[in-house]
């Protein structure tokens, strides 16, 4: 039997509302200092390399994203870190703080589903993500074209667009994530701990961890196997495809992701770049899997949010 | 006969180990009171999640004008105004935003919203914190806020889950003044509490809930002459006079005489017998110091019904 009305009913409402109360909030402010202080720095520093190192570049705009001069990591590698920290802090107590507050019931008890609480606080909160990375992009090319003095191309800004767009992608995995685990543990800080935890774990320790996994699995005769093995399984990873991504993207010379057979080779002028469209098809899978995982955590978090009990 | 607004028929919640609701009935009039009185964990919230579609039922079957909330719960949902034991609000809000929140899930146009939440928080006493913080909020404030979002969605059907728990006993009194106040603008209203006096002074009927069944059913009164065996108590005080215990128990329509203290005589009854009492009591030669009449407490009928129903299971 179809239930009766519009699951979108309440949606635009929850989502205005959140999206005041991400703006508003002291953490969101943290947070957007936290990244922009770092991430100018990352691009500060890469500007002196790309000077210093750089002559001549087709894409030298580009490497402002992904130059790094020692000690700081480059711009890319801090997003890819702070990206996730940013999600988590938005999402871990999306739902459990309903419930603490004790707001959850009452506002479930006005007309309208669970669904729109929940996509509302997903949107609002991807929103608000999205509002902050993008004028985190616009401030480094700003940057990056007051100090190195030379306009970027269209192409190149075309691959930042697309690269912008991935990074919210990865954002969203983490978001979807952060708010599975406020749907599943009562407690915030219990939420945000695990969610943290799964990140630690899913970033730094699987990459290390995945070529012993295959190695475990594959005859170490068939060496071509256990590399792709090895790769398959630390594509599980969003940071390895977020990784993957962003190489093909801002690499134009990038040709392949896996494994370069000879056959791939065939005709190929070393170290040419490819034209956009090509390398968009490089990262394809890789931008793919991160909106897959995206929804398959939102999935999950819904499934759990419409069983759950709504009394304290 | 008035019009039914909520009809309960053998409604059950099973949990993976327990039952929460074990087949409980009964039904709600247009513009009454009703009152789901019982111990912590004996059902009562279970049954008003059930009701506004909020928990799934296991068995049995809920109506809430006509519409099932389990099918329809949007529709059961625009019409019934819920207050949860102990309501939170965004502490970070104005008592005025929270509303408008709320308003604009309902739906209401920004002219409507303007128009009903200054009224509602006027009837409520709240205007002028209408722009404080609600983390400002005593504990009597919020209970009041969260009648105002029921006045403002106009609901013709409050539920009202333990309003008056953790309130000082003036909040408390403000309170079910509030609650008779939308009586009287022909609201039906369920009220849940383990408080029983609390309460009693506002219910129509009465439901007694014990481990997730209806135990007992009816207006005070009918309670008080099933389970005490009558509806009414005369207290009688009084000196001197002989036999004064035999002559109250030779009375028609007594149904038992105490003594709980010397010169105190408890006399529980079927009618008002203050006259014949006092009567008696001067014709066995004594002063009488004191006579009032009790409505007999729900506290009273709700320990000695379940004496008894131990009673019973003991000698089983």
């Amino acid at each position: 039997m179809r239930r009766e009305g519009s699951p979108w009913q309440g949606l635009g409402v929850v989502t205005l509302k959140e999206l005041s109360d991400h703006f508003t909030s002291t953490r969101m402010r943290v947070l957007e200092w936290l990244v922009v202080l770092t991430a100018l720095a990352a691009v500060y520093g890469a500007i002196q390399q790309v000077r210093d190192v750089t002559a001549e570049d087709p894409f030298l705009f580009l490497r402002l994203f992904t130059t790094s001069r020692e000690p700081l990591p480059s711009f890319v590698a801090f997003l890819s870190f702070l990206v996730p920290l940013m999600a988590i802090g938005l999402g871990f107590d999306a739902v459990n703080g309903e419930h603490n507050r004790r707001t959850l019931s009452r506002i479930l008890s006005q007309p309208i589903y669970r669904d729109a609480l929940l996509f509302g606080k997903f949107i609002a909160a991807l929103t608000t993500l999205s509002v902050s990375l993008i004028a985190l992009w616009l401030l480094v090319i700003g940057l990056g074209l007051i100090m190195l003095g030379i306009p970027p191309g269209g192409e190149e800004m075309a691959r930042a667009f697309v690269f912008l767009l991935v990074t919210i992608a990865y954002a969203g995995v983490w978001l979807a994530l952060a708010m599975l685990a406020s749907v599943i543990f009562r407690s915030a800080a219990t939420a945000a701990l695990v969610t943290l935890g799964v990140w630690l774990f899913i970033t730094v320790i699987w990459p290390a961890l995945a070529p012993a996994v295959a190695e475990a699995f594959v005859s170490p005769d068939n060496q071509a196997l256990l590399v792709t093995t090895a790769q398959m399984l630390a594509r599980l990873s969003p940071s390895t495809l977020f990784g993957e991504c962003v190489l093909a993207l801002l690499d134009p010379t990038t040709r392949t992701l896996g494994p370069v057979y000879l056959s791939q080779l065939q005709g190929a002028v070393m170290g040419s770049p490819l034209p956009l469209w090509d390398s968009v098809m490089v990262a394809w899978p890789q931008f793919v899997g991160l909106i897959a995982a995206t929804i398959l955590l939102f999935v999950g978090g819904y499934v759990a949010f419409q069983r759950q009990e709504v009394r304290a | 006969m008035k019009e039914t607004v909520i009809e309960a028929k053998g409604l059950t919640k099973r949990y993976d180990t327990a039952i929460a609701v074990d087949g409980v009935s009964f039904s709600v009039a247009a513009g009454e009171i009703f009152g789901l009185l019982g111990p912590n964990g004996a059902g009562k919230t279970t049954t008003i999640l059930m009701l506004l579609g909020l928990s799934d039922i296991s068995a049995g079957t809920a109506r809430v004008f006509g519409h099932d909330p389990a099918r329809e719960p949007l529709a059961v949902k625009r019409r019934v105004g819920y207050l949860p034991d102990s309501v939170g609000f965004y502490d970070h809000l104005t008592a005025a935003d929270n509303l408008h929140y709320t308003a604009r899930l309902m739906g209401l146009t920004l002219a409507a919203r303007k128009q009903k939440i200054p009224a509602a928080l006027a009837r409520v006493g709240l205007s002028e914190v209408a722009n404080k913080r609600v983390g400002t909020f005593s504990r009597g404030m919020r209970q009041r806020l969260g009648l105002a979002e029921i006045v403002m969605k106009e609901a013709r059907v409050a539920i009202l889950d333990e309003p008056t728990n953790g309130l000082d006993p003036q909040a408390s009194v403000e309170l079910l003044d509030l609650i008779r106040s939308l009586k009287s603008a022909g609201v039906s209203v369920i009220i849940s509490s383990h408080l029983l006096d609390r309460v009693q002074s506002v219910c129509d009927r009465v439901a007694l809930f014990n481990a997730g069944k209806i135990a007992l059913m009816g207006t005070v009164g009918e309670l008080g002459r099933q389970v005490l065996g009558g509806g009414f108590a005369v207290e009688v005080e009084a000196e001197g006079g002989a036999d004064i215990k035999q002559r109250l128990e030779s009375l028609p329509g007594v149904r038992n005489v105490e003594e709980p203290s010397p010169g105190r005589w408890r006399v529980t009854c079927d009618r008002d017998l203050r006259g014949e009492a006092a009567a008696e009591v001067v014709a066995a030669g004594g002063r009488l110091n004191q006579l009032s009449l009790d409505h007999p407490s729900l506290e009273t009928i709700y320990t000695r019904y379940f004496q008894s129903t131990q009673e019973v299971r003991h000698a089983a």
